[in-house]
């Protein structure tokens, strides 16, 4: 299970959904995937399209992730006892 | 009594305003969605005529963009960006919702980059109409290099009335659009518009910043353009100049009265970069006769006032004696209950204001 820490703008979005929570997943994609299925759209406040062509997702210009401390992109692998922290970047005014 | 309402979209979220018929006292709730910038506030007038949906067209800088909707008055919402997007292999990349109108029992939503969506759902569930791909001058349309600041893409929607599978559409800096087959195809609306820039289509490459229909007279359309003011007889199909008599030919917003079709409201700007009301005299200009003349309506507004007003900070309404209502992009809220004669602040520091839209509940 990977510790899982969403931003403070997230929960108000989603009926019930709290700011940590655990989750059995290989990658922050794969953890992403299964907070979507739980709370449909999810995915869509935290990535955006690629849109090279290659199908593939990208989180959101101003959404960083960090797993275990450093800095993590979507295919970053999550192991049992990580943490991934999904922060919305301290931008804007 | 009917109950009328203000729905006001700002750079940090939605507000709705809720008065009686009188429109003299304001009862103000929100801010709505989050704080997110909304780009266009209205309701759905298919629905209950007491407790009308409400949608607004959000795009969060960090959580991208969503159609926000509340079926009750603003107490409660919920936001979809189900299929608004151009897809996962797309070139297109949606940044935001610009505008929206409901009608027919659907919901038409314009995008950037420039495309339209609807849903049947109620706002649950999008689907991608048309992204103009035949008309000419559409492969410039997107170019990140060619758009201003602020790019909306497609921010005006403007159905018509009796048939649903008619209706016409804005693409910032490329002109309108008019589909009568439900989206499939297209035919460009800009005849006889001014354009100060060369063109590299006859039809194409006109910057229309809001456009509206007269509800006494549904072949009868109005433009605020970045050139000047027109207005068509014919649906669009033809346009003349009605500029002659405002202290500009620049402006974003425009409204059409609910019972007259030679009535006609604009707010000229000074048409440089600063974009602000001329000579900081805040005024809302009338046409009675079609824009043949103009007057200028100013008892009650500011002095001293150097605000703009954006392409959906106006909105009347229907009213035997109809209100207007004018946001600026700094934050005031101003109404009228006599057809702009005269005026009164109803807020002074919002967000600044990007939509306004106004509803009578019954």
């Amino acid at each position: 299970m990977a510790d899982v820490h969403l931003p403070p703008t997230l929960p108000p979005l989603f009926p019930d959904l709290p700011r940590q929570l655990d989750v059995d997943a290989a990658s922050v994609q794969g953890a992403i995937a299964q907070l979507d299925a739980r709370w449909p759209g999810l995915r869509d406040r935290l990535c955006e399209p690629t849109g090279d062509g290659s199908g593939g997702v990208v989180l959101r210009p101003h959404v960083r992730a960090f797993v275990d401390g450093e800095r993590a992109e979507v295919a970053t692998p999550l192991t049992a006892g990580s943490r991934l922290d999904v922060i919305a970047a301290i931008s804007g005014g | 009594m009917a109950r009328v309402l203000v729905m006001v979209g700002t750079r940090k979220g939605a507000f709705l305003f809720e008065s009686d018929e009188a429109r003299r006292h304001w009862e103000l709730r929100g801010p709505f969605c989050e704080g997110w910038p909304v780009y266009h506030v209205i309701h759905d007038p298919d629905t209950d005529p007491a407790t009308p949906a409400i949608y607004a067209a959000a795009a969060s800088d960090w959580h991208g963009a969503a159609v926000w909707r509340s079926p009750d008055l603003g107490e409660t919402w919920e936001h979809s960006s189900e299929g608004l997007t151009y897809g996962e292999d797309a070139p297109l990349r949606l940044s935001k919702v610009s505008g929206l109108s409901a009608g027919h029992g659907r919901l038409l939503a314009g995008a950037e980059a420039a495309g339209v969506f609807e849903s049947r759902d109620g706002g649950v569930s999008w689907r991608l109409l048309s992204t103009l791909d035949d008309q000419p001058g559409r492969d410039d349309w997107n170019i990140s290099g060619n758009q201003p600041p602020g790019h909306l893409g497609m921010p005006g929607l403007l159905l018509d009335p009796d048939d649903p599978d008619r209706f016409w559409v804005v693409v910032q800096g490329f002109g309108a659009f008019e589909t009568a087959d439900g989206g499939s195809s297209w035919a460009p609306r800009n005849r006889g518009l001014r354009a100060d820039w060369p063109r590299e289509h006859e039809e194409v490459g006109f910057c229309v910043h809001k456009l509206v229909m007269s509800p006494a007279d549904r072949d009868r359309l109005y433009q605020q353009n970045h050139c000047g003011m027109h207005r068509s007889d014919d649906a669009g199909m033809t346009w003349t100049e009605i500029t002659e008599g405002l202290p500009s030919d620049f402006g974003f917003a425009a409204a059409a009265h609910p019972h007259d079709r030679d009535g006609f409201y604009v707010v000229p700007l000074d048409g440089g970069h600063g974009r602000v009301v001329p000579d900081g005299r805040m005024a809302v200009w009338r046409t009675r006769d079609a824009g043949a003349s103009w007057e200028q309506l100013t008892h009650g507004l500011p002095e001293s006032a150097y605000v703009g007003v954006l392409r959906e900070g106006m909105a009347i309404d229907p009213l035997e004696t109809p209100g207007v209502y004018v946001g600026t992009s700094t934050g005031q809220l101003f109404a009228s209950a006599d057809e702009g004669d005269s005026w009164q602040e109803i807020a002074s520091y919002l967000p600044g204001i990007t939509s306004v839209e106004v509803a009578v509940l019954d």
